[in-house]
């Protein structure tokens, strides 16, 4: 099977409760929103079907809406960060072909390069995300300023949790 | 038409794209056009539990600031019984009043999750249909409007904060009656403008803004914030005001749902207005 269920599961359960029940309750100053939960479309395998990938960014993103009363905002940007991700990939790798299951780990990839997917990713999302919030482009300036200062904290978020990852004895946890 | 299947299958991760991006973006415009009766909202069991669990936990690091408002309302309420009055007029008295009926009955709700973070914020509340709550009630607190209703479950609903880009109110300046209209503009969770105030109006920094009671949602004179500083705006006809709220909206923990009694009786009289013109 392709998908090992119920790592995914708990994978999904434990990224998503730290976005709802910590970060989402955190205030930072009215510009910086970090997201945590793309980490799980960033976690998932190199080699995960098109439309595996669409589906679960879907129902990722769904939920993240269910949570913060914003129906298909989250779910439009993350599907649309999961389009990206294999162009992405292709674009910033020299080698293509991973062993099967293989995710993009620090371990892995080197630092440098999860800095670069994570960030260009983000990036994307955090635009899309805060653009469809907002719903016009009057305000466009103020988006893209709370795009790039909220791209800076879930970056630094999700670097950390790859770090943390990154360490052999606790990468079996998660 | 073989082709294009094939054409479509060999493209699928495009077109499963662009089927999930329409379907977003359906359910983007239907959340934002219409009062929402789908189930993927705040109000929902899941979520609403959650939440609720998670507020249950929290609460208790606000109760001093929670006992302290209260006694403080408790006073004003004192303050306002008929005891506390010195007669002074012995040939007037009530009894069973009608001339004056109330309008406005409030419902307490306990806030379970609240955001100031977006640029466009909810909150939901642990009072949901069983107890009496409807979409379109007012919400408020002591120090000021907080928002409206907009979905209502069983147990729990979600509220529009007044920090959101749709969220328009009907305001007035307390001193001299002048109506204007608060939206928020966005990133200072304490700050909201007020428009369309014309410029022969005098106006003065602290001078307090209050709901005006025409939307029928608010009772009248429920109080907003004060004036912060106004300006014209270039290539604009009326003053735009910086209001500087009462609310703290980063730290609400209890607050009353507004049913008007009249709500009803008030609506169909617009419709009957607006169908007969």
């Amino acid at each position: 099977m392709e998908f090992n269920f119920l790592k995914y599961t708990g994978r999904f359960i434990l990224i998503l409760g730290i976005q709802v029940v910590i970060l989402n309750q955190i205030y930072l100053g009215g510009f910086i929103t970090p997201y945590f939960y793309p980490l799980f479309i960033l976690l998932l395998p190199f080699d995960t079907k098109g439309y595996n990938l669409l589906l679960v960014a879907f129902i990722v993103g769904l939920t993240m809406d269910m949570f913060s009363d914003s129906l298909g905002m989250h779910a439009s940007a993350t599907v649309l960060m999961a389009f990206m991700r294999p162009f992405i990939i292709q674009l910033i790798s020299v080698k293509t072909d991973f062993e099967q299951g293989t995710e993009p780990r620090m371990g892995i990839m080197g630092s440098g390069w999860i800095f670069m997917y994570t960030i260009i990713l983000i990036f994307i999302h955090h635009l899309s995300l805060f653009m469809l919030e907002i719903f016009r482009f009057t305000e466009f300036g103020q988006t893209l300023l709370r795009t790039l200062l909220s791209t800076i904290a879930s970056v630094a978020l999700i670097m950390l949790a790859h770090l943390l990852l990154s360490n052999p004895r606790k990468s079996r946890a998660i | 038409m073989r082709n294009l299947f094939n054409f479509i299958l060999r493209h699928y991760f495009f077109f499963l794209f662009v089927l999930i991006q329409v379907i977003c973006l359906l359910l983007i415009i239907q959340n934002h056009t219409h009062q929402r009766s789908f189930f993927v909202n705040s109000s929902n069991r899941i979520a609403g539990s959650i939440y609720k669990v998670h507020s249950n936990i929290t609460q208790y690091f606000a109760l001093k600031k929670v006992n302290e408002q209260l006694s403080e309302e408790n006073n004003l309420l004192w303050s306002m019984i008929p005891g506390s009055y010195l007669k002074t007029d012995q040939n007037i008295f009530t009894f069973r009043d009608t001339l004056h009926q109330r309008q406005f009955s409030f419902i307490n709700a306990r806030v379970i999750n609240n955001n100031v973070r977006n640029r466009n914020n909810y909150l939901t509340l642990d009072k949901g249909r069983l107890h009496g709550v409807r979409p379109d009630m007012g919400v408020v607190t002591s120090e000021g409007v907080i928002g409206i209703v907009k979905d209502v479950s069983a147990n729990f609903s979600s509220v529009i904060s007044l920090l959101h880009s749709e969220m328009q109110i009907s305001a007035k300046i307390q001193k001299n009656d002048h109506l204007g209209t608060i939206i928020w503009e966005g990133f200072n969770p304490t700050m909201v403008t007020m428009l369309y105030i014309p410029p022969h109006v005098e106006l003065e920094k602290g001078d307090t803004i209050v709901t005006s009671g025409f939307s029928h949602i608010f009772p009248e004179a429920i109080a907003i914030g004060v004036i912060g500083d106004f300006e014209v705006r270039r290539g604009d006809n009326f003053f735009t005001l910086d209001v500087e709220l009462f609310t703290d909206f980063n730290n609400l923990k209890y607050v009353q749902v507004v049913k008007n009694i009249f709500s009803r009786e008030l609506h169909e009289l617009e419709i009957l207005s607006r169908t007969r013109r």
